[in-house]
């Protein structure tokens, strides 16, 4: 019964959100036959990618059908009516487990939906299930999942990048074709980079923060990843808006990103000013990384930008306060998990104290990244230690987010690369948290500042170490607050543009492509 | 320059301290791995001190926002019973709660 499609396209999975989109409102494949392809790859070869933590089979068939129910009556469907979407598991959605990548959540049923989530569902977008991450968000890998470590499809002994690996793994390797992730200090930018996808980190406040389990609450930020520019923008679209329910939702309706990603698509760059951040590269940074780096800027010139360097002095303090503001906050969002209202609860035996049941089910169920951010965060809090620590921090962040505005006077967008490294290997850096910190050195303050920035894959590495397999990097595009459609406009223009092509075949599951 | 940074050799003590004040129970493993990473970590980001900052004012928040309201309507909330099937432990349609008061000795 199935189409043409597939014999002139290769399997479904392979075609990108739009295009899926297209097939199923042409009738040319229904949703349920997409779903399946999707459920059937993920069961093909999620077992040594582990991408998922949760799959929703049940659900996504019957929100399929609901889409080609509607379709045959005649209805009207979005521009993503359909396409299968893998959902990080930070988002709370009702009747489908959600942990967070922690134990303490093991189990628990969410009685109701992210804003996002409700949005996806309006949409006819079909949740596929839930995917692995960084515990509470944590971590630059994937590797801090109480779960298990998920795989970089392009080769599986390395990290997806992360928090949100589960997410870009999944993208990357054909699972869904569509995914969100949240950002907090770059956990949707570096795995799309590492991972050689799209990834977006809205302007904060543009995307609904209602239903994200909290982990530094004036940082969090929910956005889109796929595996085009275009793709990306529809999803950011349908996630995006004022919702009541968070307080800190900007009232005012965002850019038209998918017009912006369709115009930069067909267009050059002639007259925008496109400033490189001399202090996002050079030492530290892996040559291959700064070698891809400079032929994306290459491409922006040859797409008629005007390309000048700028500095941000304070950029290269942004590790510091961001390792003090985001421990801060995360110690006070996860004081919640109290062993009383949900998940875990250890010790409860009839003689324990409150406290003490308290304190052994948060021993129990939190790992040790989340213990050493709360204590980290314990501490720039106590009383003695605030100034100098977070009172401080919250100075830089002011003067960080002073860079930015000084250097938008000059230039349109900012660009730098995504991360100073492409994928290392898994295990190679849990020992030391600062290794696994500078990950997010060039993402940081874009997040500190709360404005837009766009990963776009810009072509392959080798990591240096003596290993020739070439691996994704990222181009960072950044843009000022509320201006997210000039991250999408130069992402759209460079993708058409870059030499590499869109996405290189990843490496993995040649059993089932 | 701002504010001088406290000295920030993290001991044994100290990290004992914290974890109580965090409510975590940790072993004696965790407090000597932990005591040197969380030197290493507020060693590093003590950097802040660095900047001189004493006339910024701090950003705590990215949005320029300041009391959100919305109109006072009653909505629904969720059932109890949704909300209790997420508890570890429930009775008479109530959070039950571990012993609070210690028996005097």
């Amino acid at each position: 019964m199935t189409s043409g499609l597939r014999e002139a396209t290769g399997a479904l999975t392979d075609l990108d959100a739009a295009a899926v989109a297209a097939a199923i409102a042409d009738g040319q494949a229904s949703a349920v036959e997409v779903t399946q392809a999707h459920l059937d790859r993920i069961a093909a070869i999620d077992g040594q990618l582990r991408a998922f933590l949760h799959v929703d089979a049940e659900g996504a068939l019957a929100a399929a059908a609901a889409v080609d129910e509607r379709h045959r009556a005649g209805e009207p469907l979005g521009p993503l009516a359909g396409v299968p979407l893998a959902m990080k598991d930070v988002v709370v959605t009702e009747g489908v487990p959600t942990t967070a990548g922690s134990k303490i959540l093991q189990g628990w049923v969410p009685p109701y939906d992210a804003t996002i989530s409700a949005r996806i569902k309006a949409a006819g977008v079909v949740m596929l299930g839930k995917t692995n991450m960084d515990e509470f968000a944590m971590g630059s890998s994937t590797e801090n999942s109480a779960y298990f470590a998920t795989r970089n499809p392009w080769d599986l002994d390395r990290i997806p990048g992360g928090s949100s690996g589960g997410s870009s793994a999944a993208v990357a390797a054909f699972e869904a074709p569509l995914a969100i992730g949240t950002d907090t200090g770059g956990s949707i930018r570096q795995p799309a980079a590492v991972t050689g996808i799209v990834g977006h980190k809205p302007t904060y406040g543009a995307v609904s923060r209602y239903g994200l389990i909290a982990f530094s609450s004036s940082l969090d930020q929910a956005g889109p990843l796929g595996r085009t520019v275009l793709d990306t923008a529809l999803l950011h679209q349908v996630i995006a808006g004022h919702d009541p329910l968070d307080s800190t939702s900007i009232p005012q309706p965002g850019p038209d990103v998918v017009a912006a990603a369709r115009e930069g698509a067909r267009a050059d760059l002639r007259g925008l000013r496109v400033g490189v951040v001399r202090e996002l590269g050079g030492e530290g940074y892996q040559s291959g990384v700064l070698a891809a780096f400079d032929a994306a800027v290459e491409v922006l010139r040859g797409l008629g930008a005007d390309v000048i360097e700028v500095s941000c002095p304070h950029f290269e303090y942004a590790l510091a306060a961001y390792y003090l503001i985001a421990p801060s906050e995360c110690s006070s969002n996860l004081a919640r998990f109290d062993a009383v209202r949900y998940g875990l609860r250890v010790g409860d035996d009839g003689t324990r104290s409150l406290e003490e049941v308290m304190s052994a089910t948060r021993k129990a169920g939190f790992g040790a990244e989340v213990k050493r951010r709360i204590m980290i965060g314990t501490y720039a809090l106590s009383s003695g230690y605030y100034e100098a620590y977070y009172g401080q921090a919250q100075k830089v962040r002011t003067l960080i987010a002073g860079d930015f505005t000084s250097a938008f006077t000059r230039c349109d967008v900012l660009v730098s690369p995504t991360s100073p490294f492409v994928a290392f290997r898994v295990g190679e850096r849990v020992a030391d948290p600062m290794a696994m910190y500078v990950n997010d050195l060039c993402t940081l303050p874009a997040s500190l500042a709360g404005t837009p920035a766009i990963s776009v894959p810009c072509g392959l590495a080798a990591d240096g170490s003596g290993d020739p397999t070439r691996l994704p990097v990222g181009l960072q595009v950044m843009a000022p607050a509320l201006a997210d459609d000039r991250c999408y406009r130069v992402a759209a223009a460079f993708e058409a543009a870059r030499p590499e092509p869109t996405l290189p075949e990843p490496t993995l599951p040649e059993a089932a492509r | 320059m701002s504010n001088p940074i406290p000295p920030t050799r993290i001991s044994r003590a100290d990290v004992a301290h914290l974890a109580r004040l965090a409510r975590l129970d940790v072993t004696e493993e965790e407090v000597d791995v932990f005591a040197g990473q969380l030197d290493v970590i507020l060693g590093s980001v003590a950097r802040v001190a660095e900047v001189a900052a004493a006339d910024i004012a701090p950003t705590s928040h990215a949005v320029p926002l300041t009391n959100v309201v919305r109109p006072d309507v009653v909505v629904p909330s969720l059932p109890r019973a949704a909300i209790l099937a997420g508890a570890p432990s429930v009775e008479d349609d109530k959070f039950r709660v571990p012993r609070i008061l210690v028996d005097p000795a």
